[in-house]
């Protein structure tokens, strides 16, 4: 707990809290959990005019003090200091949205009666000025009994005096609020609220909406649909189209550093350790950094600019004809970069069951962990040829790939809603925000926290079972005279060996048996471990460990084993942090177990169909 | 007239809730949205390529999606004008 005093961030979803919370904290945030629940818990640093810093605290969005959700819950707890493990807040700032000001003022109402010292920010005054809104930010103060200050958060207006205006709250220890009648019901505070926002409105002219417009084309069910489809698509061709260059450029450090490594050090374990393992084991996941940050880009835009919420409309009537809510698009969409997140996003369900078959669901959802093994297969036996239109084949693959996960899904969600999570189903029910025009820096802040997060899993559980794996296919070592290869003579060979006879019906090699195994532990270090394999097999062949795993891959795989291999990981279950989150989200080991074994028996069925498929057609 | 038929863009106010046909949960949620008796409100868009979808309705100053099934529960009738469908 820091000794600092601490300011909370509060305020409606929407009204523009977290653009709030960057702009006065900037990149020195540390993002945490609250113990206990897994509810995201962000703070920063935030310094005054005078200098004197102060710990502000961004609490979760909500619309009033009746929680609906634990992250609702939280944020409760801590304004009435009920929080374990947070002091109550020195002071509050009361976020609202200038152009929704009857809704936001009544929470405000309810925030200010706590009798805490209380600023508002009067945000996004800019929309409210694009919309034909006029506010009178002094007669509002003087309503409420706090001060009031304009801020628009993306262009960084109104933060000086807000500063200002906390330190003022800070230095004088007595309640600033006014002291309010407490236990106030809904309706007054509401009908107090609307009362207080009209006399703050000094001039309300009709203008077009630029939301309103946009919403004509964006919610239409065919044009919307197909804007939806779209967007999906650019998406996935950006993945490859703006990666090559980066990621030529890091395989051009892992070569640099793969070779001085070589000419360094003698031959010998030593070496084999360090190029094998370390160099060609992680820098084969590291390399994927450019198209996960490409990915997250545009997740991050979507939500930054008030898509997301569209998108879930348009998607309501089928999710409902499977059985789940409209909200459950947000967490499965989330899920495309990492089912962790996505799985923690399944909280504001209101519903158990809809929200039980959205966390089974969400490790359908083709994650970002699986790019790299798609790309590398892609890469290797796709050929780079234009189908038309600029439309790149390989593009095109991965695409349907990303869609086998979203009809697995809906599949799946359908017989789980008639069998295990039987019942009736829940509502959508959602605000949809105004578009914006997301601030640059906000979303270079998220991919930073993104970038951080995959190169430590790297550093970490990556580079961790890359060493266990290279340890277990360098021992015992094979006998000088001995026509064995090392891999075979290993003992991670041997166990893998084993294994393949399962796998041997559906097409998989030996080789992708001893992948899947360290793959457990995340689903990237399927490439590692591939690359680690076959770096080893090639021991100091100058010639082969040239070669790219990609190449290495085309010489050793036929066509089907590789299809087969696609279709395996459309389904993988292998992810330990899916598992855990799964088991504490659901409070037991009861469904992530069921989890894990519907999502084997069904990645089994697709590798197997695939490769009887292709290799019946002959393809080779 | 119920909120699900209520003609697109048309101005109209929330005359009666039947809060008894939704969950206290959603009867809360709506409520924070500001869906009350005598709320401003304007149908916007209707989803439904895939059978029928939500409404997106404008409360006040704030616009909300809502399933059939919970529009349904709200009487609305038409501005000053008259005008009923």
């Amino acid at each position: 707990m820091s000794m600092l005093p601490l300011v909370a961030l509060v305020g409606n979803p929407n009204a523009g809290k977290s653009a709030l919370f960057n702009a006065l904290t900037g990149a020195r945030q540390k993002l945490g959990n609250y113990p206990g629940v897994t509810v995201e818990r962000k703070a920063g640093r935030l310094s005054l005019s005078d200098g004197r810093p102060v710990e502000l605290v961004d609490l979760p969005g909500t619309y009033s003090l009746s929680p609906a959700s634990p992250d609702e819950q939280v944020t409760r707890d801590v304004v009435l200091g009920k929080q374990r493990s947070e002091k109550r807040p020195d002071a509050l700032v009361v976020v609202v949205d200038a152009s929704n000001l009857d809704n936001h003022l009544r929470f405000a109402l309810e925030l200010i009666a706590l009798g805490l010292p209380t600023v508002v920010a009067l945000n996004m005054v800019d929309l409210a000025t694009r919309d034909g809104l006029e506010l009178d930010a002094e007669v509002l103060s003087r309503e409420l009994g706090v001060p009031v200050i304009p801020t628009v958060a993306v262009r960084k207006r109104g933060l000086e005096p807000l500063r200002t205006a906390l330190e003022g709250l800070i230095d004088d220890a007595a309640p600033k609020a006014r002291p309010s009648p407490a236990g106030r019901d809904f309706d007054t505070l509401r009908s107090e609220a609307r009362r207080i926002a009209q006399a703050a409105i000094v001039r309300e002219t009709p203008s077009r909406r630029l939301t309103a417009a946009v919403d004509r084309v964006a919610l239409h069910p065919v044009f919307g649909l197909l804007l939806l489809l779209g967007l999906l698509f650019v998406m996935f061709q950006a993945v490859y189209a703006w990666s090559e260059a980066p990621i030529a450029m890091i395989e051009g450090w892992a070569e640099a550093a793969s070779n001085a490594a070589t000419d360094a050090l003698p031959g010998g374990i030593v070496r084999s350790f360090l190029v094998d393992g370390v160099i060609n084991g992680v820098g084969s996941v590291v390399v994927f950094l450019p198209q996960i940050l490409i990915l997250f880009f545009f997740i991050l835009m979507l939500e930054a600019t008030g898509y997301m919420v569209r998108a879930a409309f348009l998607m309501d009537g089928l999710m409902a004809k499977v059985g789940l809510s409209g909200r459950a698009f947000i967490p499965l969409l989330s899920s495309f970069a990492c089912a962790v997140p996505g799985i923690m996003a399944t909280r504001t369900i209101s519903d158990p069951k809809d929200r039980l078959t959205t966390i089974l669901i969400a490790p359908l959802m083709t994650c970002s962990a699986r790019l790299p093994v798609y790309a590398v297969i892609i890469g290797a036996f796709i050929p780079a040829r234009d189908v038309g239109l600029g439309i790149g084949l390989q593009g095109l693959v991965l695409f349907l790939l990303y869609v086998a996960g979203i009809v697995g899904a809906m599949l799946v969600a359908l017989v789980l809603r008639r069998t295990v999570t039987k019942g009736q189903s829940g509502g959508f029910l959602m605000e949809m925000p105004k578009y914006q025009w997301p601030r640059p820096r906000d979303i270079v802040l998220g991919l930073w926290q993104r970038a951080v997060i995959f190169l430590k899993r790297a550093g970490t559980i990556i580079f961790a079972s890359t060493v266990i794996l290279w340890v277990l296919l360098s021992f015992p070592r094979v006998p000088e005279d001995s026509p064995a290869s090392q891999v075979d003579h290993s003992i991670a060979g041997r166990i893998a060996g084993g294994l393949n006879v399962v796998l041997e019906p559906v097409g998989f090699n030996r080789d992708i048996s001893l992948a899947l195994i360290p793959a457990m532990a995340a689903r990237e270090v399927a490439v590692s471990a591939l690359a680690t394999v076959y770096s080893i097999d090639a021991g100091d062949d100058e010639a082969k460990l040239e070669q790219s795993l990609g190449d290495r891959l085309k010489d050793k795989w036929p066509l089907p084993t590789a299809l087969a291999f696609l279709a395996w990981f459309i389904f993988a279950p292998q992810c330990i942090s899916t598992i855990a989150v799964t088991r504490r989200e659901t409070n037991g080991w009861k469904w992530p177990l069921f989890m894990v074994g519907y999502l084997f028996v069904l990645a089994y069925l697709a590798a197997g169909a695939t490769y009887w498929t292709a290799t019946a057609i002959g393809l080779s | 007239m119920r909120l699900t038929d209520l003609p697109l863009r048309q101005p109209a106010y929330v005359d009666v809730i039947d809060w008894n046909a939704l969950s206290a949960a959603e009867g809360q949620r709506l409520r924070e949205f500001g869906l009350c008796e005598g709320a401003s409100v304007e149908a916007l868009h209707r989803g439904g390529l895939f059978g029928r979808g939500p409404i997106a309705c404008k409360v006040g100053r704030m616009t909300i999606a809502m399933r059939r099934n919970h529009a349904e529960a709200v009487t609305v009738r038409t501005g000053a004008e008259g005008e009923t469908a």
